[in-house]
């Protein structure tokens, strides 16, 4: 008779762990709403990320409030080695459930797959390339953090996707400018465990690749009794990081989730110190060639960006930034394009940035006032960014409070005369000023009696601008009846963020 | 030399041959019935999509020694709307024992109570109590607002104190809109919040605000708030479709809320310089009357607005209001 299993192994403590962790991104992205948010720290996982902190530190010298909580993983890195990938981690746990289904589960194909490969140093480079760029000042790690990807997924794809299947998540269907690059990446890189287990985290992840260097120091490993071992190989049937326990185990791929313990028949596995018969250890796997490589490649590639036109250095292409943004250079040293914003505004308005403000900003966020617009008395955006890069402004900062606290603006309105139906069409509208949110209206009118082509004389009531007033919230723009390219549109010139931005000597 | 290739095929059975040809001659005819039956001069087949009307929301049976017109001084909404309802005959005049009832105030901004952009939500929840002590089935509030639905009913208090009084509140969402005919001047065929072709009765609540074009956002205008599609199109011949609308929708009941007035930057109003205490409630059945009261509240006289006009010549209701037997007290 077989022995009984027991159910409190510290496998199973990791499978809760998983499922846990996993559910309650899905909960903290779902309440990040105006409905739901009621001070909940929605963007947990960003702060609780190391390399957001760590590289955003190099980018700004600043651990922004949040982000501190990331030492709750380094530090239990340091003593224990990286367990977060299979703990914690959302995007490694879903890779790993992924990966588990795609499995063939034939015992012969399990040992090919959960082989070492050269290939795994991948992720050490990408790392190396996004720390060299952020100690000159550049900000990458978006593209590559699993936390910000996995969150910037599901906010431009896989939440909205539910929504258009199910409903129940959004009151309109939300829409994204190229929403379907992102979530076309997300799919291939999960589809990628079809082909290597794990793909992402073993071979692509940064983050991944730092807990891999923190845990150099750790005393706590699985560790191999080469008395007790007989070489079967059983503990790498099921191992998540490829990290070879069979052998010399490569403890910067392992990520703790003991099924190698649990997998061996003679208990020859243990998670804890070396005792007297255990195995060596590999460190770090990396061509110190490639790694020299990487970095001159950074080294290279940071004044080339640095003379590329971006929004910063050429205010050209008129990226409206969310109210609260820092100014633009600072800006793209602080965002992590994680898409917490665009998850969180009321009116789809937060939009990802394609090329328009440069590679660089690259699923940044930008205003894209045809599909929503800036609500006057909202200001969750800048609550919800976990790095700053949009600061948390009261309602009474946002729409500023008569004598001493200026609005915030974001931008200025310019009117089109050649499509404005009052202006040139002789007909009436004035919807602009209706939806004005400001008081006084920033937008106003005249009234000028007109000579129509029959000859008859009437009225119209012009709408026009004041740029003191105009905060750029962009309503006017949104509800234009001259819907394909309307007759009042912003520009993000005079707002408050930039020093340089202007227009007008008094404003 | 024979090929390599060398694996040979079976000959059918009979019975086998028989199969196979029968089933290719079914596949056959299946595609030849799909070709005729779907054979069209159109490029593209389109479900016939109802063109809803919507139906008299109207009681007729009010006594006519009852005024039609009833209005209330105070500081108290709960007893101004109950003092005026009242008067008029009573809620269950309006409102019988399992009627489904949808309300409509104005809550079309992101914007608090004091402000006046919105319906007191003093005055829904009150109006939302009487339908249920008249056993309503169901009392819903509904509007299409401007700004985001969930922060407008939030902010302005009225999502709180329709639920607090027992109703439901209804957002609009982008799927709830049904095609209907309003039969109007401009407003023909016109995508309109599904809510109102599922109940039996609708009390309008509008408030009384300032309007740059249509000088006045009344009980009428308010009725824009059933609408979905580029209602921003309307300014650009607002009176004719107010009028439309006011012919179109005719309303169970109004209570118009003027117990704050926004006199200036309507409707957004945004801040408290531009609101004027009103203190009154005017509840009854003809909504040209009841605009006509209320202008003013805002320094304006009928020949100022051309869509009460234009509703009276179209038989909505009476501007000349004092000819309405109307009940004017203080509570």
């Amino acid at each position: 008779m077989k022995p009984a299993k027991k159910l409190i192994t510290l496998l199973n403590v990791r499978r809760a762990y998983s499922v846990f962790f996993f559910a309650l991104f899905l909960i903290l992205l779902y309440i990040t709403d105006f409905r739901h948010l009621k001070g909940y720290e929605t963007p947990l996982f960003l702060e609780l990320d190391p390399l957001v902190a760590f590289t955003a530190f190099f980018t700004s010298f600043t651990v922004y409030k949040g982000l501190v909580l990331s030492l709750l993983i380094i530090i239990p890195t340091i003593f224990l080695g990286r367990f977060f990938c299979s703990w914690v981690c959302p995007f490694g746990i879903l890779n790993q459930w992924i990966s588990h289904l795609f499995n063939k589960r034939r015992a012969v194909d399990d040992y090919r797959t959960n082989a070492y490969r050269d290939l795994y140093r991948v992720k050490y480079y990408i790392l190396a390339a996004l720390c060299v760029l952020a100690i000159f000042g550049a900000l990458q790690v978006g593209l590559f953090d699993p936390i910000a990807l996995m969150t910037r997924s599901f906010t431009i794809g896989i939440y909205p996707a539910a929504n258009y299947i199910a409903g129940g998540i959004y009151i309109k269907q939300p829409l994204f400018i190229g929403g379907l690059l992102v979530s076309v990446i997300f799919l291939l890189i999960v589809a990628g465990n079809r082909f290597i287990t794990r793909f992402w985290c073993r071979v692509l992840c940064p983050l991944g690749a730092f807990m891999g260097v923190l845990s150099m120091a750790s005393v706590l490993r699985i560790r191999r009794d080469i008395d007790k071992c007989t070489d079967c190989q059983r503990c790498l049937r099921y191992c998540h990081g490829g990290c070879e326990p069979h052998g010399q185990l490569r403890y910067s791929e392992c990520h703790l989730c003991m099924t190698c313990v649990e997998q061996c028949p003679e208990g020859a596995i243990h998670y804890g110190l070396s005792e007297e018969a255990s195995s060596v250890h590999r460190p770090v796997d990396v061509n110190r060639r490639r790694l020299i490589e990487t970095v001159v490649g950074a080294v290279v590639l940071f004044p080339i960006m640095r003379s590329a036109v971006n929004e910063a250095n050429l205010p050209q292409s008129g990226l409206i930034r969310p109210p609260g943004s820092i100014e633009e250079g600072d800006f793209l040293r602080r965002c992590i394009k994680c898409g917490q914003c665009m998850r969180v505004c009321p009116t789809n308005v937060i939009q990802p940035a394609l090329l328009e403000g440069g590679l660089e900003g690259l699923w940044t966020p930008v205003l894209q006032n045809r599909i929503g617009y800036c609500e006057y008395n909202c200001v969750l955006c800048g609550h919800v960014c976990p790095t700053g890069a949009i600061m948390p402004l009261t309602v009474e900062k946002k729409i500023g409070k008569k004598p001493d606290i200026k609005p915030t603006k974001i931008g200025t309105a310019f009117y089109d005369h050649g499509r404005c139906l009052p202006w040139s069409m002789n007909v009436d509208c004035i919807v602009c000023e209706e939806v004005c949110p400001t008081s006084p209206k920033a937008i106003w009118f005249k009234e000028e009696e007109l000579r129509l082509r029959d000859g008859t004389v009437r009225k119209f009531k012009r709408p026009i601008v004041d740029t003191q007033l105009c905060v750029g919230c962009g309503i006017c723009e949104n509800k234009c009846p001259v819907h394909d390219k309307p007759a009042i549109r912003v520009t993000p010139i005079g707002e408050t963020r930039s020093k340089t931005n202007r227009m007008i000597l008094k404003g | 030399m024979p090929s390599k290739v060398n694996d040979k095929a079976r000959r059918l059975s009979r019975r086998e041959f028989i199969i196979k040809l029968s089933t290719a001659a079914a596949v056959s005819a299946v595609c030849g019935a799909a070709a005729l039956v779907f054979h069209s001069g159109e490029p593209v087949n389109r479900r016939n999509n109802k063109i809803y009307t919507f139906k008299n929301y109207r009681v007729s049976d009010t006594s006519p020694t009852l005024p039609k017109i009833a209005i209330a001084h105070g500081k108290d909404a709960d007893k101004m709307v109950r003092a005026a309802v009242e008067k008029l005959g009573g809620i269950g005049q309006f409102i019988k024992p399992a009627d489904k009832v949808l309300i409509k105030p104005n809550v079309g901004w992101d914007r608090q109570p004091e402000l006046a952009a919105n319906t007191n939500p003093d005055v829904v929840a009150a109006v939302v109590r009487l339908c249920i002590e008249a056993r309503a089935a169901s009392v819903w509030v509904t509007d299409v607002s401007i700004n985001d639905p969930y922060r407008s009913f939030a902010r302005s208090g009225i999502e709180a104190a329709v639920l607090k009084a027992g109703g439901i509140v209804k957002f609009t969402t982008g799927n709830d809109f049904l095609d209907t005919d309003l039969k109007g001047e401009i407003l023909k065929i016109w995508p309109v919040s599904a809510f109102f072709h599922q109940v039996d009765k609708v009390i309008n609540i509008p408030i009384a605000k300032h309007h740059s074009l249509s000088k006045c956002t009344l009980s009428m205008k308010n009725l824009y708030g059933t609408l979905g599609g580029q209602r921003n199109r309307l300014h650009q011949d607002i009176n004719v479709s107010i009028a439309d609308l006011a012919v179109a929708i005719r309303p169970t009941l109004t209570v118009m809320d003027a117990t704050r007035v926004l006199r200036t930057n309507g409707p957004t109003g945004g801040s408290i310089s531009d609101v004027a205490q009103g203190d009154t409630i005017i509840a009854g059945t003809d909504d040209v009357a009841i605009d006509t009261y209320a202008l003013s509240f805002l320094d304006l006289k009928v020949a100022d607005v051309p869509y009460i006009q234009m509703a009276e010549l179209r038989g909505v209701g009476i501007s000349d209001w004092k000819s309405l037997n109307p009940a004017e007290f203080t509570v």
